[in-house]
Formats: structure tokens, C-alpha cells, sequence
């Protein structure tokens, strides 16, 4: 299991603004009559895009009321995932994968290059408040690997060269290109294809 | 190496685009109309006869676990439920589903609710795969505009409505119990079984669950037939498959080749080989992280099927190939495999949650020669006590590759962990004598 605790400074109120709220009522449409609460999770993504990618307690109280849930229900699956920040994060999150597979290809200097260039800790706000960058465990992404997360795009078959780069631009306030750092396509073998050739020639 | 007519995903690298009216040129949407008419049973023997067996890792018969449905919907509505929460390290083919044959999956989705009874489908996708979900939502938008869901869905007679429901970074709710519980908005932890969830799933009602991969070979089977589907592989582990080989190899990749097509073809010819020539070869993990590795001299002749990997006391799992070359400490490599485990325990069952931190510490104290020689077997110990002692399988699973590594490494941690926890004094002293005697004569 993995610890997780809210933060200490939070926010008195919380409420949905009207975008969050159309998505919210068109979320709820989609499970059956009664059944509501199948649509806590989808609900604190939302509040967390709305505050600035982390979820207060009086968000969590919130959906608690709006979908006629006890509020230790909702606590007790936003504590439970791992996606959910219980306290700031950066508005550019970055996330490194290090499990085995991106591990054995290099992820450590991935890391490094997070140290050198936002926070010496992970979890931690850089200088400009901006960025922050944790490991987090396999992304999915295994024959790219190594790769890392920011927001919601993947950034594969990087190395620590290509990801200071990429940092950079990021604390410039740019925004890089996601996908393949190696000039792969999709996840066909580089330079190598043997399979399904009619079809990359047609 | 599979002809490519006979492969399913001929999008795998999307050199043609996923949306509906390539999908169509590739032969999806073709007449689906033609393949419900011919009724529910010729469809769950079909796949029965194609010897389908499930792709999310436990290999479980498709067209088995479809007749377990009720054959009749009684007062609890029949839902489908389709697990593509693909978190398990070395495991990347869902992705390529999701974002490069998205109507594959719908379709399958339709042509399976129908011989389910089921008129809404769930399709839970990893929070993190959220720009892959984007594309499968746009997929299914598309799908909505032709017609091809919703009410009489592709001209069936069958109403369909499918949903994505996204996750939030939770391994543990691939686990199919666990996975209702997080659509049902709970903590996905696992439920007992029985009652099974074709009984009693999700809300309570009759509920079949299959992986995306499952799902989405069914539309091409059903208009190939069975009888094609079996042809290929061999006995009971027949078809296709998609492997994603990641590691070091020189060329990574995702590939769909036959099932029980031999390891070293797949790395050598697909993958580039290892990095430093097969000779350089360390270990091989199969099926994703939870399948114990296996050594370099059975990789030699090893086929990639369902048995032929059990005989091997490992198995295929979700056939996420990691190559570990000579250049890797294999400690190491587990070590970080059981801290995987220990992040992802969902902390229900006390075997798992304490067990598989003590794994974790246990096997960084190995890799760092810290360990003492007892605690080899004492490790060993603690995986027999978690395996087999949980509600779910994750036991096995956090258990299953600290257990290869001990079947096939002992020695090298043996080797590096030479502490002796007891202080040995060479005198053998009786135990039932004043000891501050002794001590003096032994000073």
C-alpha cells in the first residue's frame, strides 16, 4: 500500500464552477438510476482539474453531498488511488516511470535529470512553484520504456540528455511534443519492421 | 513468422488510421448484422470451437465463461464489462487497441452484449491511458453517428450503449472483483468468490468480464470461423496474440504472432535481439512481472503458449516479454518488482499487505549483500505464506516472480549475502551452566 495524507492548508470552500458541473451531470447520466455513486471517480478528476490538479477535503465533501454518498466513502477512494493529489502539485506534473522494465533501460537518469532541473525531492514544488515530479510505478508504455508522464501525455524512449530538454521547455511554460523521443513509430520495432509491410508501404 | 493475412490487428502500427471507415476497409462493421442473425448459441460455440482462451493473464476459456450467463434475463439486468486497466509491468498491448483498432473492440462489444444479453457495456481503462481513452471515446462517438451503437446498433435489432469508466492508477482493479468495485465508485478491493460475477457482478447483477484484447479478436473469429482461429497454435492454446516484447532488446516492439511460437524467434527476429548478443542473455520474464522468470538455458527452446510456460513453472500471463541482459543486477531488477507489489497491495488481506513489504526490504537488503544467510530461506518462506492466503490472486502474483528468482538464482544470492546473524564460538557450550563462568575461561 502506499501512503497517502491531505494536505495541512486547505481550502474552506469548495464548489463546482458551471463547466465541471455540465460534466458532472452528463457523468452521473451514464450509471443506472441509484447508482450515483459509481460516479465519485470521475467526479474528483474533475475537481482536481478545476483546482489546480490537487483535491481539497471540501471537494471531497462536496461530491460527497452532490452525490448523496457519505463523505468517509468519497475519502476512502481518494486516498485509495494513486492518481489523486491530496495535496498541491505542479501545474506541470511530471511523473517518472521506475518500474523494471523502464528501470533496466535507464529510468534512473531520468530521475536525475528531474533532480537537477526541479526539485531535489520528489513531491516537492520547484523554484517557480510550478513544476513538481515524482516516480510513480509502470505506466504502461514497456516497449518505449524509459518514459515519463507529464500531465496527461506520454514522453518515451527518452534519455537524460533528451529529458532536460524537454524539462526545460517545460519550465520555459512551452509545451513539448509527446510521443516517441527516438523518431519511433508507435510501438513498431525501430528499423526493423518485418510484419505487416504491405500495409506501410500501401 | 505468421502470414499476414491471418493476422487480426493489421492496424497494430496505424499506418491506416483508426476511424470507422478504415476500420471498415479493413473488414470490421462488414455485415456484423449477418453475424448476430445466426443467433446467440452459434456464436458462444463458435468461439467455444475457436478455443479462445482470455488475454488478461489467467487464460480462462471465452466461450465457457460466456455461457455462464444466465440464459434468460430475469428482473437484474446482464451487463458487459470490459477490463483494459492494463497496469501489469512489461504489458503494453491494450494501448495500441485503444488508440489504433478502437472499432475492433466496439464491435466485439456489440457482437458479445448480444450473445450475453447485455444492452450497456463498461469499458474500464486505466486513468493513466486518459489520451488513449480520448481517442477510443471519439471512436465510440463515431460509432454513436453511424448508427452503429445505440438503439439497433449496426442494424442487429440490439441496443447497446457503451461507457468508459476511467481508473485512477489502482494495478489492483485489473482484478475483474475489484474492478466492479471501482465502477460501483467503492476502494477497488477484491470480492470473495464465490458467488462469481457472471451470477452476481456488478450492482449485483449477472456481469461478464474480458479483457480488451479478448474482446476485440471476436468480430474476426466470428466471420473467419472457428475452425481458422484453431488452426493456428496448437491444441487448447490456439490463435493469435499480441507480444510486447520490451527490455533490453535492440528493438523493442509490439507484435502479433502465433501462440506457441518459440521466445527466441520472437526476440531475435522481432525484437533485434538481445543488446549484446544472445549470449548476454540473463533471464526472461514471460508474462508480465507476476510470472516467475526464467533462465537463459530454457529460453533456448521455449514456446510461448499457456501450457507449454506452465510446464515451466511460469506461465503467459499477458505475454509482456522483459528481457534481462548479463548488464542487469537480476537482484535488483526483482527487488524493484516487489516494490511494485508492496505500492500496489490494496491492503486487504493481512498475508499480502505486511507480506509483500517484506519481500520488498528483504530483496533490497539482498541486492545490497546486507542479508543474512537464513533470510534466503526465510523469504522463501514468506512467499509460501502469502501465495495462495488472499482473497485474490495478487498473492500469487507478488509472490510467483520472488519465488523464479529463488528457483533459478539462489546462488548468486547466496553468494553475495554471507552474514551469519550469530556470533559462532568455536567452543561448544553446554547450555545449562553458569554462562559468566564459561565467559571468563573463553575471554
Amino acid at each position: 500500500m502506499s501512503l497517502r495524507r491531505p494536505a495541512k492548508n486547505q481550502p474552506e470552500n469548495f464548489e463546482f464552477d458551471s463547466s465541471s458541473l455540465n460534466a458532472a451531470n452528463k457523468i452521473v447520466s451514464k450509471y443506472p438510476d441509484g447508482k450515483q455513486q459509481s460516479a465519485v471517480m470521475a467526479l474528483l478528476y474533475i475537481a482536481q482539474r478545476q483546482n489546480d490538479n490537487w483535491i481539497p477535503l471540501a471537494a471531497m465533501k462536496y461530491i460527497a453531498k452532490f452525490l448523496d454518498m457519505p463523505y468517509i466513502k468519497v475519502y476512502e477512494v481518494a486516498t485509495f488511488y494513486t492518481m489523486y493529489n491530496l495535496s498541491p502539485v505542479g501545474k506541470h506534473f511530471i511523473q517518472v516511470c521506475t518500474t523494471t522494465p523502464c528501470m533496466i533501460r535507464g529510468a534512473s537518469k531520468l530521475v536525475e535529470a528531474c533532480k537537477e532541473k526541479i526539485s531535489e525531492n520528489e513531491g516537492e514544488l520547484s523554484g517557480d512553484k510550478n513544476c513538481s515530479w515524482i516516480e510513480v510505478e509502470c505506466l504502461g508504455a514497456c516497449v518505449n520504456a524509459p518514459m515519463m508522464q507529464i500531465n496527461d501525455d506520454y514522453y518515451e524512449g527518452l534519455d537524460k540528455d533528451k529529458t532536460l530538454k524537454i524539462l526545460d521547455q517545460i519550465l520555459k511554460g512551452e509545451t513539448p511534443k509527446p510521443g516517441s523521443y527516438r523518431g519511433r513509430i508507435n510501438n513498431e520495432p525501430e528499423n526493423n519492421r518485418k510484419t505487416l509491410m504491405d500495409y506501410k508501404n500501401a | 513468422m505468421l502470414k499476414d493475412q491471418d493476422r487480426i490487428f493489421k492496424n497494430l502500427y496505424n499506418d491506416m488510421g483508426s476511424d470507422v471507415v478504415s476500420s471498415q476497409k479493413r473488414g470490421d462493421w462488414v455485415n456484423t448484422k449477418k453475424i448476430t442473425d445466426k443467433g446467440r448459441d452459434w456464436i458462444i460455440n463458435e468461439i467455444k470451437d475457436s478455443q479462445l482462451r482470455g488475454r488478461g493473464g489467467a487464460g480462462f476459456p471465452t466461450g465457457l465463461k460466456w455461457s455462464f450467463a444466465p440464459k434468460e434475463v430475469g428482473s437484474r439486468p446482464h451487463y458487459l464489462v470490459i477490463n483494459g486497466d492494463e497496469s501489469e509491468p512489461g504489458t503494453c498491448k491494450d494501448r495500441d487497441i485503444l488508440r489504433f483498432e478502437p472499432h475492433k473492440l466496439i464491435e466485439g462489444c456489440l457482437i458479445a452484449s448480444y450473445a450475453v444479453q447485455a444492452h450497456v457495456c463498461y469499458i474500464y481503462i486505466r486513468g493513466e491511458y486518459f489520451v488513449d481513452g480520448q481517442k477510443l471515446q471519439a471512436a465510440i462517438d463515431e460509432a454513436y453517428e453511424k448508427k452503429l451503437l445505440g438503439k439497433n446498433a449496426a442494424g442487429t435489432g440490439w441496443d447497446l450503449d457503451i461507457y468508459i469508466h476511467y481508473g485512477a492508477g489502482a494495478y489492483i482493479c485489473g482484478e475483474e472483483t475489484a474492478l466492479l468495485e471501482s465502477i460501483e465508485g467503492k476502494k477497488g478491493q477484491p470480492r470473495l468468490k464465490p458467488p462469481f460475477p457472471a451470477l452476481i457482478g456488478l450492482y449485483g447483477c449477472p456481469t461478464i468480464i474480458n479483457n480488451v484484447e479478448t474482446i476485440a479478436v471476436v468480430p474476426t473469429i466470428l466471420r473467419k470461423g472457428g475452425k481458422w482461429f484453431a488452426s493456428l497454435g496448437r491444441e487448447k492454446n490456439t490463435g493469435t496474440k499480441i507480444f510486447c516484447i520490451s527490455g533490453n532488446v535492440n528493438t523493442p516492439c509490439n507484435v502479433e504472432e502465433e501462440m506457441n511460437i518459440p521466445l527466441k524467434e520472437l526476440i531475435e527476429v522481432h525484437a533485434g535481439g538481445v543488446i549484446g548478443g544472445w549470449d548476454n542473455l540473463q533471464a526472461v520474464i514471460p508474462g508480465g512481472s507476476s510470472m516467475p522468470l526464467i533462465p537463459k538455458e530454457k529460453c533456448e527452446t521455449l514456446t510461448m503458449d499457456f501450457d507449454s510456460l506452465m510446464a515451466e513453472k511460469s506461465g503467459l500471463g499477458t505475454a509482456g516479454i522483459v528481457v534481462i541482459n548479463k548488464d542487469q543486477d537480476i537482484i535488483k531488477c526483482m527487488a524493484r518488482i516487489a516494490r511494485f507489489y508492496k505500492h500496489e497491495s490494496c491492503g486487504q488481506c493481512t498475508p499480502c499487505r505486511e507480506g509483500s513489504g517484506w519481500m520488498w526490504r528483504m530483496l533490497e537488503r539482498m541486492a545490497n549483500g546486507d542479508a543474512t544467510k537464513d533470510e534466503v530461506d526465510m523469504l522463501g518462506d514468506v512467499t509460501n505464506q502469502i501465495a495462495g492466503h488472499t482473497i485474490c490472486a495478487f498473492g500469487e502474483g507478488s509472490s510467483w516472480p520472488v519465488q523464479g528468482l529463488l528457483r533459478h538464482f539462489k546462488k548468486e544470492i547466496v553468494e553475495r549475502n554471507n552474514l551469519d546473524p550469530i556470533v559462532q564460538k568455536k567452543n561448544n557450550i553446554p547450555y545449562l551452566v553458569d554462562q559468566h563462568l564459561l565467559d571468563k575461561k573463553n575471554a
